[in-house]
């Protein structure tokens, strides 16, 4: 049952906001902006250093939460809300997890459909929180059934 | 470019037409995000879900939209950002991104963006709230 999850985390993971990594993400949303990609416009800067877009979060491994498995296909990303304490800054170290804080359901023109809302959190290296996300994620009566949920 | 902080409530951040959305496009964002969920990028996989073809990730363009915002990185941050996903994006889709500034507060700044199709339909709409640095210019 996914309700008994509500409120199980993930165990942090260490990631790095890797240049290369943010060129490739500028690249594919279409926003080659120097200053996430051009070093001497990072310097320059207020932040004296490159920063990443702020949708790159989806990039970042925040870990795996015991007894949750979601296939792959038949999720409806509903909602996505992001909120920064200051940007996100190329070649710092993020410390990722997620939390499940709530899961319900209701009838819909697709049957009874599940929702699931994930918090994913990103900390710096003294636990401070530069940003957190919450996530809708909508789960059909199909997937509900394939899952035994 | 207009300075953010010279914008009053009911301006608008400059539009910006995509190019018709291509597979490449989808599988770039797929590799990038990390995201390999085969309906964005494999048409029996999308059939098979019940869709006419693949469709683009909802986070694909939550994630143009923000480029309304970049050029104005020196003047303030994208703190807050929420979208909800209203209708699929297909391949051939033109879509539009919008801001319009709905509050200001001081140097808070609270736009309501949208991403529309070609036919003017919603796919995506949601806020950002844009705080400046600097004391901004006084309003009059």
């Amino acid at each position: 049952m996914l309700k008994d999850l509500i409120g199980k985390a993930s165990i942090k993971v260490k990631n790095t906001v890797e240049r290369g990594a943010v060129k490739k993400f500028a690249e594919a949303i279409g926003d080659m902006h120097p200053i996430y990609i051009d070093e001497e416009t990072g310097k320059r800067s207020r932040y004296q250093v490159n920063i990443a877009p702020p949708t790159y979060p989806r990039v970042f491994d925040y870990g795996h939460i015991d007894g949750l498995k979601l296939p792959n296909k038949g999720l409806i990303h509903g909602e996505e809300a992001y909120h920064y304490e200051r940007p996100l800054l190329v070649g710092e170290d993020v410390y990722c997890y997620t939390k499940i804080t709530d899961y319900y359901e209701k009838n819909g023109a697709h049957g009874e459909m599940g929702f699931l809302v994930l918090e994913n959190n990103g900390e710096d290296r003294n636990g401070r929180t530069i940003f957190t996300s919450k996530s809708v994620v909508i789960i059909t009566e199909a997937v509900r059934r394939l899952l035994k949920l | 470019m207009t300075k953010m902080a010279e914008m009053i409530v009911g301006h608008a951040l400059e539009d910006i037409q995509l190019r018709p959305v291509t597979r490449i496009d989808l599988i770039k964002y797929a590799g990038a995000s990390g995201d390999f969920n085969p309906i964005h990028t494999i048409d029996e996989e999308a059939k098979k879900a019940g869709l006419p073809g693949i469709i683009a990730h909802g986070m694909w363009t939550m994630g143009n939209l923000a480029k309304l915002f970049t050029p104005y990185y020196e003047e303030g941050f994208i703190q807050d950002y929420s979208i909800r996903f209203r209708g699929m994006v297909f391949l051939g889709d033109v879509i539009t991104l919008k801001a319009e500034l709905k509050e200001r507060v001081e140097n808070r700044m609270s736009f309501e963006v949208q991403a529309i199709n070609q036919e003017g339909g919603p796919v995506l709409k949601g806020k950002v709230v844009y705080p400046l640095y600097k004391p901004a210019v006084k309003q009059t």
